[in-house]
């Protein structure tokens, strides 16, 4: 009876590498507003599993829905693909993505970083992507930046950039991946800065973090991982404040 | 004064042959080399094993003995072809192969080879991040290829590029064998009219150096191009 | 297998082109080709160490010469070398007069100058590379150890240079056999030679050309092979232990 499609439904996604399994059915509803943070060691499945969501892996089983559609799959001599990938591409454009490692394209300035997908994909005018784009790259602290190059850029840099990227698409749903991971210490705060200024004015985020204290001040559910299965989600007052499972509460101990 | 004895023209007229011939054939290895390392880098088992035969048999087989097989067996097999259509179903056609262009599509084919093992390491050099970051953004393949995969490639293919349209230029002069008359076929001739060959071989090597040095100088222009946005400090 | 055997026998006995004669040329051309190749990369790799070390030499006397040499063998075809020398043996008066003659006459010695001075420039540009790739620090091991230049050279930088371009060379062995296919442009009766005259003989031009290039095919393969082998028994020291 929903009136309004949730941005993002993920139900029983199973996926193998060989032989071992490495997410044994998992489920997640996104709706908006949400910020999701997934949780969890090493080798969990968190990353895996967020990108079974815009299908840069592909799933061996479960189905996706994005604004309530359904993606189709058929099964093919290399595994289960999805039927047409017109839908996907539209799929994608939907959803936005952060990687670790920025993943900037190294041979166009911020600017044209930031304005590429939108001209490209959406088919908006370079006009108008441009002055987005400005703006996107003024909020995010990085407008005397946007004839850089990434590799001019400190990795900060390159990640709040590549967050104005992903907000160019004006995103249903934003997915982060370990964002801040790859960055020195003294450089995650900013990043970290952005992203709950994005929380704040109501984006729907699906987040893969070490980040903890995030986890607990900005999230509306919190999802830990482990060996592929849900092992704790909730609220994070609840999931991180009162840990129920050994494992958890061993993940959350702090580390000396 | 040089002494050309008449030969000038005819000799401009020849580069004018080699720089035509070396450029088309270079066109028709590039896109040849980009089916081929595609091919290579597919997971159709038939297309990558045409491919790998190609470029190994290509690659085993010296120029000239390929130029030789397509230029004297390229008429008989092409007669053939169009007798048994005659035959079979009374289609009445003739071929006839133009010189210039059976020179263009066997350099062509046989640096198509090489520019494939070219074009699959660029292609394989390119960091697979980006090539992510672009489907992650709803890109199609097609785009993904125009706008990042290609642009990024040609930053590590331009070496191998270079070099290979180096030896190629040089490889067109084997054409002259043949009977097309590229410069090297009118130094020839005019050598042995003359009986000055070093005069016209040493103006024909200068030309080959000349068109060569130009040509560092252009692929390292496009270098400086397909750079951009690498290397650079902070 | 005798059946296999009785259809062979059939097939060569229907066959007017490959019969023992032509087979006599295709022999005689290999034994060509490979007397010229042989010849030329010897002597080529002979002259390539000393020019390669001359090449970076402090002194622009020894090393604008030589660079001057590589770039002029390296930028222009070698059938306009091997055309150069060629018809510059045969038409430049006075030549057949002197004793030269006795050795240039044949189109074999022209042919065996050209290929050599074009392998000996591709060469030394190999060498040098390998060269400027010495490590730093096994120089300054060198230096410290007390060596001189000539010693080190001999004892360090060369031997490992030799190995680091041994990829590089085989590949200069097997463009040098390619390369070769040009000498039946003077007349000479190599494996090409050899097939362009079963060509001309019988206008069968698939059977002539095909199977010369089985033969350069197979000879190919022999090279990699053997370089290959080379390469694992001289580089082993390069990769990583207990694999």
């Amino acid at each position: 009876m929903a009136a309004t499609p949730i941005p993002l439904e993920v139900r029983d996604i199973k996926k193998r590498f060989g032989d071992v399994e490495v997410l044994k059915g998992l489920s997640l509803e996104a709706h908006k507003g949400d910020v999701i943070t997934l949780i969890g060691a090493s080798g969990s499945g968190k990353s895996t599993f967020l990108r079974c969501m815009n299908l840069l892996e592909q799933p061996d089983e479960g189905d996706l829905l994005v604004h309530g559609e359904e993606i189709r799959f058929k099964q093919t001599r290399h595994g289960r693909e999805p039927a047409d990938w017109k839908q996907v591409v539209a799929m994608r454009a939907k959803l936005s993505m952060v990687f670790q490692s920025f993943n900037l394209w190294a041979h166009m300035t911020l600017l044209e970083n930031v304005i590429e997908a939108p001209v490209h994909v959406l088919g908006k005018s370079k006009k108008e992507a441009i002055e987005h784009g400005r703006a996107l790259l003024e909020r995010v602290g990085l407008a005397e930046r946007a004839d850089y190059y990434p590799a001019q850029m400190s990795g900060g840099q390159q990640q709040r950039g590549a967050i104005a990227r992903a907000l160019a698409m004006d995103p249903e749903v934003m997915l982060f991946d370990e964002p801040t991971s790859a960055l020195d210490p003294e450089l995650v705060g900013d990043v970290l800065k952005v992203m709950r200024d994005l929380a704040e004015e109501g984006r729907t985020m699906i987040v893969v973090t070490h980040e903890m204290a995030f986890a607990r001040d900005v999230s509306t559910q919190v999802i830990y991982l482990h060996q592929g299965h849900v092992e704790e989600a909730g609220p994070p007052a609840e999931v991180l404040g009162n840990p129920r499972s050994g494992r958890l509460k061993q993940f959350l101990a702090p580390k000396h | 004064m040089i002494d050309l004895h008449g030969y000038g023209p005819r000799l401009l007229e020849g580069a004018l042959v080699t720089i035509e011939l070396a450029v088309l054939s270079l066109v028709v290895a590039v896109v040849l080399g980009l089916l081929t390392a595609s091919a290579k880098m597919s997971r159709n088992w038939m297309l990558h094993k045409v491919a790998t035969l190609y470029t190994t048999v290509i690659r085993g087989v010296p120029d000239l003995v390929l130029m030789m097989l397509m230029f004297f067996g390229g008429q008989i097999g092409i007669n053939m072809f169009t007798d048994m259509l005659y035959d079979r179903f009374d289609i009445d056609i003739f071929i006839n192969v133009n010189e210039f262009v059976a020179g263009v599509i066997t350099i062509g084919l046989i640096f198509g080879a090489y520019m494939g093992e070219t074009f699959r390491g660029a292609f394989m050099a390119v960091d697979n991040g980006q090539i992510e970051a672009g489907r992650a953004y709803g890109m199609s393949h097609w785009l993904v290829f125009r706008r990042i995969r290609f642009p990024l490639m040609m930053r590590h293919a331009l070496p191998g590029l270079s070099n290979n349209w180096m030896v190629l230029l040089k490889t067109t002069a084997l054409v002259s064998v043949i009977g097309l008359s590229d410069m090297v076929r009118v130094a020839s001739e005019a050598s042995k009219a003359t009986r000055e060959p070093f005069t016209f071989m040493i103006i024909v090597a200068l030309i080959y150096l000349l068109i060569a040095t130009f040509s560092e100088w252009g692929f390292a222009r496009l270098q400086k191009r397909y750079d951009v946005g690498f290397g650079e400090s902070h | 297998m005798e059946a296999l055997m009785n259809a062979l026998t059939e097939l060569l006995a229907d066959n007017t082109i490959f019969t023992m004669k032509t087979l006599g040329y295709y022999g005689e051309g290999l034994v060509t080709t490979v007397q010229l190749v042989f010849l030329s990369l010897i002597i080529g790799l002979v002259l390539a160490v000393p020019l390669a070390i001359g090449r970076g030499s402090r002194h622009a006397w020894i090393k604008m010469p030589i660079f001057f040499f590589t770039y002029v063998f390296r930028g222009t075809p070698l059938l306009v070398q091997l055309y150069l020398i060629y018809y510059g043996v045969v038409f430049v008066d006075g030549i057949q007069d002197t004793w030269l003659w006795l050795i240039l006459e044949k189109p074999f010695v022209p042919a065996l100058i050209a290929f050599t001075l074009n392998t000996a420039a591709y060469t030394t540009e190999i060498f040098r590379g390998a060269i400027k790739s010495t490590p730093r620090g096994e120089i300054e091991a060198a230096r410290a150890y007390g060596m001189s230049q000539r010693l080190m050279m001999r004892r360090i930088i060369l031997p490992s240079a030799f190995r680091r371009a041994l990829p590089a060379y085989g590949n200069e062995v097997i463009f040098m056999l390619h390369a070769s296919a040009i000498a039946s442009v003077v007349t000479i009766m190599d494996l090409t030679g050899a097939a362009r005259f079963v060509y001309a003989r019988f206008y069968a031009p698939f059977e002539a050309f095909l199977f010369v290039a089985g033969i350069y095919l197979c000879l190919t393969f022999a090279i990699l092979y053997f370089f290959r082998y080379l390469e694992k028994r001289l580089l082993a020291h390069l990769k990583p232990a207990n694999q």
